[in-house]
Order: C-alpha cells, then structure tokens, then sequence
C-alpha cells in the first residue's frame, strides 16, 4: 500500500513500518474508521458478524461509486454536484426505456450508462471550455437532470423491469453481494488510472498548479473534461445498482447523495482545493459513513438525531486533519 | 523635512541596502531611480512602516521616527500609492477612500453624504474630475490613481510616493498626472517619484536620488545632470565574470522561429524579431514593457492583437503551450512556484509531468523504471542537489527548483527553449551553472529566448538583444552594442511607433 502514496512517494520501498504509515494520507481516515468501528461494536453485539460487514458494504456501494467520481473532479480542483440527480435520471430512463419502449434490457442498460457519460461531457465542458465555476455549472445540470427525470416518469417510479436486473442490487457471487464487487472493481480500476497513467499524473497536477500544468504543455482542458466525464460515467454506474436493488427506476432516488459522496472523499483525506489525496482513502471515508449509518440505526437512534450526529463527526473529522500535508 | 540617513536592510545574513540616505523638501518633486533590483522597493517599504529598518534613521521635520506598521508611517503624514493598486473594483470613489475608516451619522449608520462632501473637496484640491459613484473598476487606470492620490491626501499625507505611476498610463494621462503633481507641489506636498521613463525626470522632478545595488550612489539637482550621466549613474560598471564565452554565432545559420508581427494590445506597436539557430537571444527592457506577453503570445498563452510566427519558414499558429511541446519550443516561466512547478509534486513528477509519451507500457501505463532511470539522468545533466528523485519540490532551494523545471525541458528534445527570468532569486553559484547549462545547449545547434530584467545577465548571455519599451521592440542590438548604456537609452527613452 506504500507505493500508491503518489503524494508522498519518497515512502517507495521502504516496506511497512508503522512510522511511514503513520506519516502516509491515509493514517487519519484509517484511524478514524478504527476508532468508530469499535465504538459501535461496544454498543452493539452484531455489529462485527460477517453478515453485518457485507451488509454495510453493500449498502454503501451507491454513494462508494458515486465517490469515485468525485475524487477524480476534486483532485482536479473541481467539484460535481450532479452525480445524485444524474443517477436519478439514468436509472428513470433506463427503466422507462425496457418498460415503455420495451428495448432489450441490456441495451437500455448500455444506453442509460452512455447517458450518464454524455451528461458527464457537457458537464466538463461546461466547467473546461465555457470557463464557468463547476459548482454553478452542476448545481444547474443537477437541477435539470433531476427534472427531466421526473417530466419523463410523471413523478412516479417505472417498475416491472425483468427480474434478473435484481442481481446489480442483492445478488451474491459467493457470500459477497455483487454490488460490493462492482464497487471493489470499479475503485482498483480508479488507482490504476490515477497511479499508474499519464492522465491520473495530470489530474493531480491541475490540483496542484493548472497553470504550471498548462504553460508546461499539459492538455489541461481536455484532462478536465474527462474528469467530469468519469464522473458522469460513476453515477450511472452507481444507478444500474440502485435500479437493481429498488427494481424500479426512481425518478425521486439519490436527493442529497452528492453530499454524502463529497463527505466521503473529504472524510478519505482529500483536499478539496485539489491536488493532493488517495483513491483508497476515499474508500475509507465512504465506508466510515456507512457504519455511522448502518450502527446509529443498529443502537436504535433517532433518524433525525442521525443527521446531527453525521454532520458533527465530519466537522470533527476534518478539524483534526485540517494541516494533514 | 524627510531625512533617511544611513538605511541598511538585511533580511537574515543578506544585507540589501548598504547605508542609504534620502532627502526630500516640502513643495519638491524628488526622484528616485535605479536598476531594478537596486533597493528602491525596499526603501520605499521602509519609509511607509511596511519593513522595519535594520540601521539607520527616518527624521520627519527633524524628529526622530520610527514606524512599527504602515499605520504609523500613516498617521505621521506619509501615504504612499503602489505600481498594484489596493483599490477594490466593484466600490466607488468614495467607498474606497473611507474604506475601513468611514464616517459614521446617526444610529452609527454611515454618513454617505459626509464622505462624499469630503472626497469632492479633496478632487477638487487635486483640480480634477473624478466620478465619484461609479465603481473604480470603470475608471480609467489614470483616474484609479487619482483616487488612490485622493486616497492618501484624505489622510493628510504630507509625503506622498509614487511608485511607477505612469507604468501603465497613455501620454495625455500622463500629462494630467504631472498637472496634478505640479499642484501638490504648490501646495508644499514633498513628493517621491519613481520611474524608469529619463525623459518624465527631466519633466517633473527637482532633485535625484540614485541607488545601485542597494548602494547609495548620488544625489543632485536634475539641472545638474543630463540623460547619460543619470544612466551611467544607474548602471555604474560592473564586471561579470561568471558567464560562458559567447562562442558567436554565424551570420548564415538558419532562422529556427521568426516572429513577423507581435502586436500586444490592438492600436499598440508592431514588433518583429528572428531567432536563429545556436543563439541566445536576449529580450531585455523595463517590467512592464511586455517582453513576457510577447514570449507567451508566441505560444498562445497571451491573447495578442496580432501574432504571426514562422518556424523553419513555414506558418504557424500554436493555440497553447501544448502545441508548442509539440513543435519543440518549451517556456521556463516567470514565476517557478506559481507557473513553473508543481510544488506538492516531487522531483520526479515534475520533470516527467509532460512527458509521459517517453515512458509509455502497453501505451497506457506509465513505466515506472523507465521514468525513475530517466529522471535520474536528468538530473544528474543539470546537477540538481536533492536527496533523491522523489524529494519534494518545495524542500528544494530557488536554484535546484529552477534545474528541476530545466531538466524537465532537457529531457525533451526541444528545439527552442523561452527561459522568463532564468535566474530570478538564485544565488551566484547556481547562476553561473544555469548559464552554463544554456550555452550547452546552444551548442548543440539549439536556440534560446531569454527574459530578464538584470541587465549585466541579458548582456553577458546574449549574442543579440531585443530592447522592448511600452509593449513593443525599439532596437535590436548586436556585438559591440550590447552594453548597458545603450540598452538602457533605448529602454528608456527609444522611440515607439504606435500601430492602428
């Protein structure tokens, strides 16, 4: 895990030690996941059963995807705030697409992630080439996509859809539900992209410096489009999840899923003015969220006092890593 | 009525000024000139509270001062209007002058009228019309430093500093400036004028102070002097001996990159230059003159007017700096933390940041062997002193940052390289390595644009130099004339053609 510290890379080779992972980005979150895991085992007996750890895994698959997405924009120096409504919508059509005009499953599949990515490039291109603030440019798509979604659907969600689409939401390959792979697959594809290519190389360096980036003759432009094209294509891939578990396109699903997927690469160890951050830790932060959930529901606490709890350990969180470098 | 005597700075071992002194009457226009480089900033900051003194006195009207923040040197009578101004855009004249210390009426609501009753008296001491509730943004750049002089005058500044008024002034606003400074004069305000434009001195000002290197060089009655004796005062002679021999260029080599027309700003002055193969040429002339804007149109990173370049004769248009990479011409910027590096990036990252086509595995895949080995040569070629290839930038010194940003060009092959202040905040011994890194460079048939504001750097580097004043090219120099003398006439006094 040392190597992937793109960071803080002079830990190359050193092996593990608990001095240099106490010094790597992801020392914090992961300490902070520690510490809330076992507090909600002392409040609750269940909470450390296999079948409970897959069941938080798996119920943080959707905002855990969504998040991929927006590391790759905040890196960059940018945020999104479209990926819930843009999985709202993909996931309405999707299935109105099987339902009302009756194409093959998997096309209307197929078509509804292109969507997604397509929603993604205007997005980019918006924020790239139109020179407009990213956080105007997606709180407007946001509000577009999630109307479109509802003129389209009335408002109602679209249902029958074949039965084997439940497998993208509670199938299990083995005991590991199947959400949980697509969610560990798409985060090893996400490192790999940001670790090992030029373009991840570029993402970090727009986050760092655009200017430097650009005068030394990085694309930097087309790197940011491609940000939000990925992100776009996170959020429909997050929706084929969520189609599975409702078995229904939604036009009302995924209303403030944007914020928990900002909270969970924040809470990971990124910095939101960009440039500096671990895919992993994003990963972290995602799960850490969904304990909180899954364990304040688990001691039987008031969903209202939930919310207050959640936004309190955040502040708390990124109080404490604040000077993190 | 101000007396600086005997002023030193030192900012930890450095000492900047070396014992300077400073006189100026009530009712006097007093200019102060130099290099840039040679300690007029400083000074100035010293005057007005902004850096403390390491020795030395300020006496206003004889008693002693000492100004611990601009606040003091405020309250004392000194305002001071700087070449950025520190108006905010979007308030107006009036906003702006009480800003932070607004009068207040009733209810401790602010009194508006007051304000404005004050600030028009104030213009008219200046005898000048301002409007006064439009935002300052809609000023003209002459009529935002009215506002700043009226700013300064609103606080009874008694002495005034004009850092580089007229930098960014046409010629008619120029001429109300000096109007305006003539009836401050009249009414016994002293003055303290910097410029680089001789002929203004000669203008409007009584006395000069020079400073060269931070030395107190002179001071005299304009009268006293003439054009050649200010500038062999500014630029003294100096000998530099850390520079490579020019090995000289022939005649018959080939032009790499020709610029047929570079116009800055439209209705501005057409410049044109050539540059040819194994040569370093030099861009020198005052900040502010538009040597930088030219070397970024030619890549597309400014919007130019007009700009029209030719490489090896053929037309050619880059749209970024990207295009450029892409034709072999690379630019070290100006700025190495804000423009040139990635300071969170190590060594590594930055030299290979664009660059990743010479390292590719399965032509998606970044080799990371290949670049370790890669970037280890490169810094081996330009000598960089680190711990190793994934030291971070930011724990590098000025010098071995600047040979991480030139290693990540030499592990290009470039053709042409645009180096923006190559030496900017670098000591004297990694000066010497970088000039010599040039010229090795050079050697191999290859060209250089260099920018620079040290004039003994553009001449002992330079086998040609391109003198820009007020955004355009007045000389092109060679040989023999490459000396500060006649580089700093034209600088400062060469002729301008303006271009519908």
């Amino acid at each position: 895990m040392s190597h992937d510290t793109v960071t803080a890379p002079e830990e190359k080779g050193r092996g593990f030690s608990p001095a240099s992972l106490l010094r790597s980005p992801l020392a914090l979150p992961l300490i902070g996941l520690i510490v809330v895991s076992c507090l909600m085992g002392l409040a609750s007996d269940n909470f450390f059963s296999l079948n409970n750890i897959l069941n938080v895994l798996r119920q943080v698959s959707v905002v855990g995807v969504l998040a991929v997405g927006m590391t790759f924009v905040i890196l960059t120096g940018g945020i999104d705030l479209s990926v819930g409504a843009v999985m709202a919508l993909v996931g309405t059509l999707s299935a109105g697409m099987m339902v009302n005009i009756g194409l093959p499953a998997p096309l209307a599949l197929v078509a509804g992630i292109a969507l997604g990515l397509a929603l993604g490039v205007v997005n980019g291109a918006l924020v790239a080439w139109g020179r407009m603030p990213a956080i105007i440019v997606t709180l407007a798509t946001m509000g577009m996509a999630r109307g479109l979604g509802l003129i389209y659907s009335g408002g109602y969600p679209i249902s029958g859809l074949p039965s084997w689409i439940s497998w993208f939401g509670i199938g299990r390959i083995g005991v590991i539900p199947v959400p949980v792979i697509m969610m560990a697959l798409i985060y090893a594809v996400a490192w790999v992209v940001l670790q090992r290519t030029a373009f991840g190389r570029h993402v970090y360096a727009i986050g760092g410096n655009e200017t430097a980036a650009r005068l030394s003759g990085v694309k930097t432009r087309r790197v940011q489009l491609a940000v939000y094209a990925i992100s776009g294509l996170t959020a429909s891939l997050a929706a084929v999840i969520l189609t599975g578990r409702l078995m229904s396109g939604q036009p009302n699903a995924g209303v403030g899923f944007e914020l928990d997927a900002i909270a969970a690469v924040v809470l990971g160890g990124t910095a939101i003015a960009g440039g500096r951050g671990l895919i992993l830790g994003t990963l972290i932060g995602a799960v850490l969220l969904g304990i909180l959930n899954n364990g304040l529901n688990l001691m039987g606490i008031n969903p209202y006092l939930q919310d207050v709890i959640k936004g309190f350990i955040i502040l708390l969180a990124i109080y404490i890593g604040r000077d993190w470098r | 009525m101000l007396e600086l005597n005997g002023i030193k700075k030192r900012f930890g071992r450095i000492e900047v000024l070396h014992g300077v002194d400073l006189r100026v009457h009530a009712g006097e226009v007093h200019a102060l000139l130099g290099e840039n480089g040679a300690g007029k900033s400083t000074l100035m900051k010293i005057l007005t509270g902004i850096l403390q003194p390491s020795e030395g006195t300020i006496r206003i009207d004889g008693a002693e001062r000492h100004f611990a923040d601009y606040d003091e040197a405020i309250a004392a009578g000194v305002g001071i209007v700087f070449q950025e101004f520190s108006l905010i855009p979007y308030l107006d004249a009036v906003e702006n002058m009480f800003l932070g210390r607004e009068l207040r009426g009733r209810f401790g609501l602010l009194d508006r009228r007051a304000m404005r009753a004050r600030a028009r008296e104030i213009m008219r001491q200046l005898a000048v019309d301002v409007p006064l509730d439009v935002p300052v943004a809609r000023l003209s750049v002459a009529e935002q430093q009215f506002v700043e002089i009226a700013k300064a005058l609103s606080l009874n500044a008694r002495i005034l500093v004009l850092d580089e008024p007229t930098a960014t002034l046409t010629p008619s606003e120029v001429e109300h400036l000096f109007a305006v400074m003539r009836e401050l004069r009249r009414q016994d305000v002293a003055i303290i004028f910097i410029s680089h434009h001789l002929e203004e001195i000669f203008e409007i000002c009584d006395r000069i102070t020079v400073l060269r290197d931070g030395q107190f060089v002179g001071s005299c009655a304009v009268s006293e002097v003439d054009n050649d004796r200010v500038v062999e005062m500014m630029v003294g002679r100096r000998i530099e001996s850390s520079f490579p021999p020019k090995p000289g260029v022939d005649p018959a080599a080939p032009v790499v990159l020709e610029a047929e027309e570079v116009q800055l700003r439209r209705g501005g002055p057409v410049s044109r230059f050539e540059l040819r193969s194994g040569e370093i040429l030099g861009f020198a002339g005052l900040v502010g003159s538009g040597r930088t804007e030219t070397v970024l149109a030619l890549l597309g990173a400014y919007p130019a007017a007009r700009c029209k370049v030719r490489m090896d004769g053929v037309e050619k248009r880059f749209s970024g700096p990207d295009e450029g990479l892409a034709h072999g011409i690379g630019l070290l910027p100006e700025s190495r933390k804000d423009e040139g590096l990635i300071t969170s990036f190590s060594i590594l990252q930055n030299v290979s940041l664009n660059n990743y086509g010479k390292y590719r595995r399965n032509h998606w895949f970044i080799d990371l062997r290949k670049e370790l080995d890669c970037t280890t040569a490169a810094m081996a070629a330009v000598r960089v002193k680190a711990q190793g290839p994934h030291a971070r930038v930011d724990t590098l010194s000025g010098g071995n940052q600047q040979k991480v940003v030139i290693a990540r060009w030499l592990n290009h092959d470039m053709r042409v390289l645009i180096f923006d202040e190559p030496t900017r905040g670098i000591d004297v011994g990694a000066k010497a390595e970088i000039y010599a890194l040039m010229r090795a460079f050079t050697a191999r048939g290859h060209s250089i644009i260099t920018v620079s504001s040290e004039l003994p750097e553009v001449i002992g580097l330079s086998d040609r130099v391109c003198v820009f004043r007020q955004g355009g090219i007045v000389a092109t120099v060679e040989g023999a004339d490459i000396n500060s003398e006649t580089i700093m006439t034209h600088a400062t006094t060469g002729r301008v053609e303006h271009v519908a």
